[in-house]
């Protein structure tokens, strides 16, 4: 069993929801990222998505851009990525880490080697945005032998012939996009949400995770309610953002934002 | 081998061109596209749809556009008859508005009332604004910040045309920033928005429609080529950004194995530079980005490349699949003309043929002049003139020290 579906089976055990935050890997620099992730699962996240730099981030918002062009600013690339789970599996074993990030700079790198050395650096799952399971023939086997989830993306637009072929493939969590847009973008209608995910479950027994349009503790405890996990991104780049010039301030900013998050999904 | 009879019936049903194209797009477009295919497969075949959109071509563009020897250019050159297919002379200057008018008449079959495009020299961007005033459709333009200044006038165009222009500050701040936006947006607003793709490249079904729209280029040079000529062309020349106008001119040659084809891309200052748009030519590793897999610019890491060129229209670091696809079973010769020689070759066609192309179509013109000398009189070669020049006289004029 791979380190995300271990952590899914303690939390259903607990009756808790998982709290998932997103941070772009080398953002501000490379050197704070780690930092960043024990700080992370000290304030209570159960596991974490490492975003890759891209030059061209097309799903996402400004704030992501922005943390994508501050990180690319310090040269990080992917082998840099492995570098940073490696230090983190230093003195963390149990936190799922997942690689969040477009196509291109697997498929440069190639896809065998990226499986297995995301897989030998302690890496759980991959989200590739711009890859659905229709074009993950030929990197689908490769992480499946190297012990790596695919997670793919499911969203408001999705069919219900489409959801059943992405449950098909998807592995660990299926995420949920709550809205029609870009990452950081308006509130989300928990409602509406909430009767997307119905016939979700009727397809899957996996774990459903709903990101997009998460900012604070009670918008994580309403969504929090009617899901396996919630993923919170912009929210906390927007913290790396402000201390982006005095880097000692932002992990107690991030981990700020996520306590409130883990007591109001906790309470 | 592949045989260049297998080469029409692509893509196959997953958009595929060989390992090329796809759809590389996040799940929330997956539906929107899935949407598009069924409505276009619906309509290429219905004679109705057909005969509106020939309907427009022809009273709306003023099809067919003529192919005209350039004898005098030609006699200089010493070689090969030059003929040039004019789609300059197209409404709105250029062959981007065969493309609009097909996509604008899938967007009103689809009930949008809002469409939306990238551009980069302004040339789609004003034929997109043309058909959406046209149609009364809301028209939202996204156009690189650099590009908003190298092309002023067409800015100023569409927003005579009622459409809003909407400046990328993002990343390098040209057309693929302008087409990043335009997918942002898309995502956002796909209820009621339709995304009119300019080029030949994007996720499936796109590659495919704006090729089909744009094939109506090779079709007439065809016949006219029978007519005028009495044969066909023993080659053709066409400048490739994304590549549309090459790919409408090539398209209905391909099983025509006699006829040679030259893709010229922007070699800017030079491919052994690194500062140029030239992905085919310089051997660019596969990559995947706007929905598609091609030969793209990127560094190791994957990053994507900044690209440069004289030209707005060709500073795009990726090409439109099925000419990925085309440079592997060498059935299409992929070239650059670089910034000097396009600069000169736009200013001897204006002298020599009075007309003035388009920077982008100057790609062509230039490599015609390196062609020709190395062919007979009896030889003939089709050159597309895909635009015309109005558009950068701005441009030329500052590189001429001149400033209005």
């Amino acid at each position: 069993m791979n380190r995300i579906d271990k952590r899914f089976a303690s939390l259903k055990a607990q009756g808790k929801t998982a709290l998932i935050p997103y941070i772009t890997a080398g953002d501000p620099a490379p050197e704070h990222t780690v930092g960043f992730m024990h700080a992370l699962v000290e304030s209570g996240a159960d596991i974490i998505e490492l975003g890759v730099p891209f030059s061209d981030p097309m799903a996402d918002g400004p704030v992501i851009q922005k943390a994508c062009e501050r990180a690319l600013a310090h040269g990080t690339r992917l082998t840099h990525l492995f570098e940073m789970v490696q230090d983190f599996r230093q003195t963390d074993t149990k936190t799922p880490v997942v690689l969040m990030g477009y196509l291109n700079p697997i498929e440069r790198m190639g896809y065998q080697r990226f499986a297995e050395q995301a897989a030998a650096a302690g890496v759980d799952g991959v989200l590739i945005v711009d890859m659905p399971p229709e074009e993950a023939d030929e990197i689908g086997p490769l992480m499946k032998s190297s012990g790596l989830a695919a997670i793919f993306l499911v969203a408001p637009t999705t069919s219900e012939a489409r959801a059943a072929t992405i449950c098909g493939h998807g592995e660990g969590y299926l995420y949920y996009v709550s809205l029609k847009g870009v990452t950081g973008a308006a509130t989300l209608d928990v409602d509406a949400v909430d009767r997307q995910l119905e016939p979700l479950r009727r397809l899957t027994d996996l774990p459903l995770c709903v990101g997009f349009g998460i900012r604070d503790g009670a918008t994580a405890a309403a969504v929090g309610r009617i899901a396996d996990g919630v993923v919170v991104g912009s929210a906390l780049v927007n913290r790396i953002a402000e201390g982006a010039d005095s880097p000692a301030s932002i992990a107690p900013a991030l981990k700020a934002v996520l306590s409130e998050m883990r007591q109001a999904l906790d309470a | 081998m592949t045989k260049f009879s297998d080469l029409t019936r692509l893509p196959d049903a997953r958009g595929h061109f060989g390992p090329y194209g796809g759809r590389f797009v996040s799940e929330t477009l997956s539906f929107a596209l899935e949407d598009l295919e069924k409505t276009y497969m619906a309509l290429r075949d219905d004679p109705d749809f057909q005969a509106e959109f020939d309907y427009d071509l022809a009273h709306y563009v003023g099809r067919p556009s003529p192919l005209y020897h350039a004898e005098r250019w030609s006699k200089q050159l010493g070689g090969a008859q030059i003929w040039l297919k004019r789609e300059d002379l197209n409404h709105t200057g250029a062959h981007k508005v065969n493309n609009t008018i097909g996509q604008a008449l899938l967007a009103k079959k689809g009930g949008k009332p809002r469409v939306i495009a990238e551009t980069g020299a302004g040339q789609h961007g004003v034929a997109t604004a043309t058909v959406a005033a046209r149609l009364g459709l809301k028209c939202e333009i996204y156009m690189g910040a650099e590009d908003v200044e190298r092309q002023k006038l067409n800015v100023y165009r569409m927003h005579l045309l009622g459409a809003k222009v909407i400046p990328v500050e993002s990343g390098s701040r040209t057309l693929k920033d302008a087409m990043n936006e335009a997918l942002r947006d898309w995502v956002t607003n796909v209820d009621d928005t339709f995304y009119i793709i300019g080029t030949v490249a994007g996720p499936h079904p796109y590659p495919m429609l704006v090729r089909d729209f744009n094939a109506v280029v090779g079709r007439e040079a065809r016949r006219q080529s029978l007519e005028q000529i009495g044969r066909l062309p023993d080659a053709l020349i066409a400048c490739v950004g994304g590549g549309s106008n090459a790919m409408g001119l090539f398209y209905p040659f391909v099983e025509d194995d006699e006829v040679k084809m030259y893709g010229v891309e922007a070699g800017g200052d030079g491919v052994e530079t690194g500062r140029h748009a030239a992905p085919l030519t310089a051997n660019a590793p596969q990559g995947v980005l706007h929905g598609n897999r091609t030969y793209l610019m990127s560094d190791e890491g994957g990053q994507i490349a900044d690209t440069h060129s004289i030209s707005a229209g060709l500073d795009y670091p990726g090409v439109g699949p099925e000419h990925a696809l085309w440079k592997d079973v060498g059935r299409v010769e992929y070239v650059a003309a670089n910034d000097d020689k396009v600069l000169e070759a736009f200013r001897e066609l204006t002298r020599m043929e009075g007309i003035m192309p388009a920077l982008e179509s100057a790609h062509a013109i230039a490599h015609a002049k390196v062609l020709a000398p190395t062919m007979r009189p009896d030889q003939h070669i089709i050159v597309n003139l895909s635009g015309r020049g109005d558009k950068d006289i701005l441009t030329v004029a500052r590189i001429d020290g001149v400033h209005f």
